[in-house]
C-alpha cells in the first residue's frame, strides 16, 4: 500500500522529476519505508512505498519490457499468484521479481486496459506506455484506493490524494460550493467531482487515458442487481462462505503479519473467525472503545476476543482524544465531514502501527453487500406502512428502528409517524429508501453563508444523480435501489475514504475488505433480497453462513452501527469549555468570516449552544461537526497550506 | 403611539426565535410564514421534544405525551393556542 503521483506535460515538454518528487513527499504517511522517482519525457511518476509483498524487490515506480512500460501502483492485486502464472505458462512472460506490482505491468503488456478486468483487489495506478506516449491509469471497482486529478499549466497531475496536487505551485485551493452542496446532502461529494474547485476524483470502476493531450474516463465495471433464480436458503448460505474463506485468505497474502479489526459487531467477527477456523494465520486483533456507554461495545469486542482466541490490543478513544486528533484526522480527510466517526479509526490504526503491524482485515462491505443497514430496514418498514397509509398496525413497526438511538426512542408516537411518513410523491422516487437521510443532512445547508446559499438556489443534487443512475436501475428490486445508492455513494465517498483509506494510511496501516472481493460483490448483487433481509432480519444470509464461527450472543444481537461522540469531543459537556484553543480560534466570528463557508451569525449560536452543553439530536451534532470539520480544512488547505514538505529530498 | 404586543404576539416572538436559533440553525428565515414546520422539514428526530422542553421552561408549563402531537405543535399559530390554552388551564 503506498502513495503515488505524476504529472503529463500535455504539449510535449519534459516533465520535471522533482515536481512529481514534490508531490509525492506530501504522501509520505502513505508509504513511509521508501520513494521513488521515474522521468521519460513529458510524464514524470513517483511513489512512495510501504512494504508489503516482495520486500527486496518491489521498489518503485517499476518498469518492464526494457523500460518500455513503466507503473506507481497504491494497492494490491490479490490474485497475482495466479495471474503470474497464466501468465508466465500461457504468455510467456519473465518475472524479475515475486512483487503483484510486477504482475500488473505484464498484465497490462498482454491485455491492455482490458487488464482491470482480471484482477481481484484494490488499487489505484498509473502505466506510462512510452511507446506510446500514453498515461493509462486505473482504479479499483468500489473505490477502495483514491486517485485525483486536475488539469494545470497545461500540465495533468494525479495523486493519490488531492494534497499532492495543492504542493504544485500555483495550483488553485479552493472550496468548490457544489462539492460541498453534496457533503450537505449525501456526507460526501459525488465523484468525480470533490469538494476542491478543479479537484477530480477517478470514481470508482473507471479508467483514466492522457493520450495526445486528451483525457478520456472509461467505465469497466458496475455494481449490478440483476437477481438470478431463487436459490435455497442453505445453499445460499453454503455459497456466500466458500466465497468468504477464499476472498480473506487471498487478503492473508502479504510478507508482513496481517491482522484484523474487532468492533463487536458481525461482520469483523465474521471475519476474525474465518482466519481463526479456515488459516493456519496466528491472529492479532484490534479494537477501539469510548467512554460513551451509548456507544461503547467494548463488552462484545472482548467477547469475540474471548471465543476466538487471539492476541488483542484496544484504545480507548475518549471525547477528548478524539478533539485533539482532529486537527491531524482533518489533514488526511481533506474535505469536510458531518461525523467525528473518522476520528477514533485514526486512533485505531496508530495502536495498530504501535504494534508493529501495517495491514488489517475489516468487515467493511458487509452493511452494503448483504443488506446490514437500518436505511435498507427503515426503507421496508416506510413501504410496509405506505401500502396501507391508514393501518394503526403497520406504523408500529417504526419502533423496531433504531433502537440504539434514545432520543429517537423518545420521540413522541405522532412525529415518528410524521417524521417516517411517506409522502404520495416519495413513492415513486429512485431514491426512496434515502430520502429522510438526505432531507435530514439538507438542513444543514441553512448554516451556509448567504452568498454561498444563493450559488446553490438553481443546484440540485438529487436531480444531477438521478441523471447518473444505472440502465435498469428502475427494474430493479426497491431493495437493490436501496443498495445501490448506499455502495456508490456512502460506501466509496465516505465509508471507505474518510473513515478507511485517510484514517488507516494516515497512520501507514493498509485496510483489507473480504465482503468487497469482486467474486462476493457479484454474487451478492445477484441474490435475492429475501436472503438478505428476512423480514426485518438484516443480513441473514451471513448469519447463517457464519453460525458457526463467531459466538451465539454477537450472532443474536441487534445491530449497532459504528458512531462516535460529536459535540462531546469539541467541547467538555461538564464544563461547557472548548477542549482544545484551536476549536475556539477556528469557530470565531471572525475566522467564520474569512473562510466564507459559513453564515457567522449562525456559527456564533451554533457555538454558544455547544458551550452551554445543549446541542442535541442528529441535525445540531452534524451541524456541529461540519462547522468544526469545514473550518479546520480551510486551514489547513487554504489558510495555511505548507510550502515545504520535510521529506521533499527523501 | 404603537400599542403595547399582546400577549399572543409576544408568545409567538419568543417562539420564532427560538425557531430560527435552534431548529433552523440561525438562519433568517419567515417562521411565521411557515405552514407546517414538518412540511418544512425542521423537525429532526429530536427537534419536537427541545421544542416541548423550551415550551416548559418558558412558560412553566406541563406538557403530556397526548399533547405531543402536530395538532398542537406544528405551525406558529398552533403553537401560539396551545401554549395559551395551557397558561389559562
Amino acid at each position: 500500500m503506498c502513495g503515488i503521483a505524476g504529472l503529463v506535460d500535455l504539449r510535449g515538454r519534459p516533465a520535471e522529476p522533482a515536481l512529481a518528487r514534490r508531490m509525492a513527499s506530501t504522501l509520505w504517511h502513505r508509504g513511509p519505508d521508501a520513494g521513488g522517482v521515474f522521468a521519460d519525457g513529458p510524464c514524470a511518476l513517483s511513489h512512495r512505498r510501504l512494504a508489503i509483498i516482495d520486500l527486496s524487490g518491489g521498489a518503485q515506480p517499476m518498469s518492464v519490457d526494457d523500460g518500455a512500460l513503466t507503473v506507481t501502483f497504491n494497492g494490491e492485486i490479490f490474485n497475482y499468484l495466479e495471474l503470474k502464472a497464466e501468465l508466465e505458462r500461457e504468455h510467456g512472460r519473465v518475472f524479475a521479481t515475486r512483487s503483484d506490482t510486477e504482475t500488473l505491468l505484464h498484465a497490462y503488456a498482454v491485455w491492455g486496459d482490458d487488464c482491470v478486468t482480471r484482477f481481484n483487489g484494490q488499487w489505484a495506478f498509473a502505466i506510462w506506455d512510452r511507446r506510446r506516449r500514453r498515461l493509462f491509469c486505473a482504479r479499483d471497482r468500489i473505490g477502495v484506493r483514491p486517485f485525483f486529478h486536475t488539469v494545470h499549466d497545461g500540465r495533468f497531475l494525479f495523486g493519490s490524494e488531492v494534497k499532492a496536487l495543492f504542493s504544485v505551485p500555483g495550483v488553485p485551493r479552493a472550496f468548490d460550493v457544489l462539492g460541498l452542496h453534496e457533503v450537505l446532502t449525501y456526507w460526501c461529494a459525488l465523484a468525480p467531482r470533490t469538494a476542491w474547485q478543479g479537484m477530480s476524483e477517478l470514481p470508482p470502476g473507471h479508467t483514466l487515458t492522457v493520450d495526445g493531450g486528451d483525457v478520456v474516463t472509461r467505465r469497466y465495471w458496475q455494481l449490478d442487481y440483476q437477481t438470478r433464480d431463487p436459490l435455497a436458503e442453505q445453499q445460499a448460505a453454503s455459497e456466500l462462505r466458500a466465497l468468504l474463506v477464499s476472498s480473506a485468505q487471498l487478503r492473508l497474502r502479504a510478507d508482513v503479519p496481517v491482522g484484523a479489526y474487532v468492533s463487536g459487531g458481525l461482520d469483523s467477527s465474521v471475519i476474525a473467525g474465518v482466519v481463526k477456523h479456515h488459516t493456519q494465520t496466528p491472529l492479532k486483533t484490534f479494537s477501539v472503545g469510548f467512554d460513551d456507554a451509548e456507544l461503547d461495545e467494548s463488552t462484545w469486542q472482548a467477547e469475540v476476543v474471548r471465543a476466538l482466541g487471539t492476541d488483542h490490543a484496544s484504545v480507548m478513544a475518549s471525547g477528548d482524544l478524539i478533539g485533539a486528533s482532529f486537527p491531524e484526522v482533518a489533514w488526511h480527510l481533506e474535505t469536510p465531514v458531518v461525523r467525528t466517526a473518522p476520528a477514533p479509526l485514526f486512533v485505531l490504526a496508530g495502536l495498530v502501527r504501535q504494534r508493529g503491524l501495517k495491514v488489517v482485515l475489516t468487515g467493511e462491505g458487509a452493511d452494503e453487500m448483504l443488506g446490514g443497514y437500518d436505511i435498507f430496514k427503515e426503507a421496508k418498514v416506510r413501504r410496509f406502512w405506505a401500502k396501507q397509509p391508514h393501518s394503526r398496525l403497520r406504523p408500529l413497526l417504526l419502533r423496531r428502528l433504531y433502537p440504539y438511538m434514545k432520543n429517537l426512542q423518545a420521540q413522541p408516537e405522532a412525529y415518528r409517524r410524521a417524521f417516517f411518513h411517506v409522502r404520495p410523491e416519495d413513492l415513486d422516487s429512485p431514491f426512496f429508501s434515502h430520502l429522510p437521510r438526505w432531507r435530514l443532512t439538507q438542513q444543514l445547508t441553512a448554516l451556509l453563508a448567504d452568498d454561498v446559499g444563493a450559488q446553490l438556489a438553481r443546484h440540485d443534487p438529487l436531480e444531477e444523480l438521478r441523471a447518473r443512475l444505472p440502465d435498469g436501475y428502475a427494474s430493479w428490486h426497491p431493495f437493490a435501489q436501496a443498495q445501490y445508492l448506499e455502495s456508490s455513494i456512502l460506501l466509496p465517498g465516505y465509508i471507505l475514504s474518510s473513515q478507511g483509506d485517510r484514517m488507516a494510511m494516515g497512520r501507514s496501516v493498509e485496510g483489507r475488505y473480504p465482503f468487497l472481493d469482486v467474486r462476493v460483490m457479484e454474487w451478492a448483487g445477484r441474490l435475492p433480497a429475501t436472503h438478505k433481509m428476512k423480514v426485518l432480519d438484516e443480513k441473514h444470509v451471513l448469519k447463517r453462513a457464519a453460525h458457526d464461527l463467531v459466538p451465539p450472543s454477537v450472532l443474536a444481537r441487534p445491530k449497532q452501527p459504528y458512531r462516535a461522540p460529536d459535540a462531546h469531543s469539541f467541547f467538555d459537556p461538564q464544563t461547557g469549555k472548548a477542549r482544545h484553543a484551536w476549536i475556539d480560534e477556528l469557530t470565531s466570528e471572525r475566522a467564520v468570516a474569512a473562510a466564507g463557508v459559513f453564515r457567522p451569525a449562525s456559527a456564533t449560536k451554533l457555538i454558544e449552544k455547544a458551550r452551554k452543553g445543549a446541542i442535541s439530536g442528529v441535525k445540531e451534532n452534524m451541524a456541529l461537526v461540519v462547522l468544526i470539520s469545514t473550518q479546520l480544512v480551510h486551514h489547513r488547505f487554504v489558510a495555511d497550506f505548507p510550502t515545504a514538505f520535510p521529506e521533499e529530498s527523501t | 403611539m404603537s400599542q403595547p404586543p399582546t400577549e399572543a404576539a409576544a408568545i409567538a416572538d419568543t417562539l420564532a426565535t427560538f425557531i430560527q436559533d435552534s431548529l433552523l440553525l440561525g438562519k433568517p428565515t419567515d417562521v411565521r410564514g411557515l405552514a407546517s414546520f414538518l412540511e418544512a422539514g425542521i423537525i429532526d428526530s429530536t427537534g419536537v421534544l427541545e421544542l416541548v422542553q423550551f415550551i416548559e421552561e418558558t412558560w412553566d408549563c406541563k406538557v403530556a405525551d397526548d399533547d405531543m402531537v402536530p395538532d398542537n405543535l406544528d405551525s406558529l399559530p398552533r403553537l401560539v393556542a396551545f401554549i395559551q390554552k395551557k397558561r389559562a388551564g
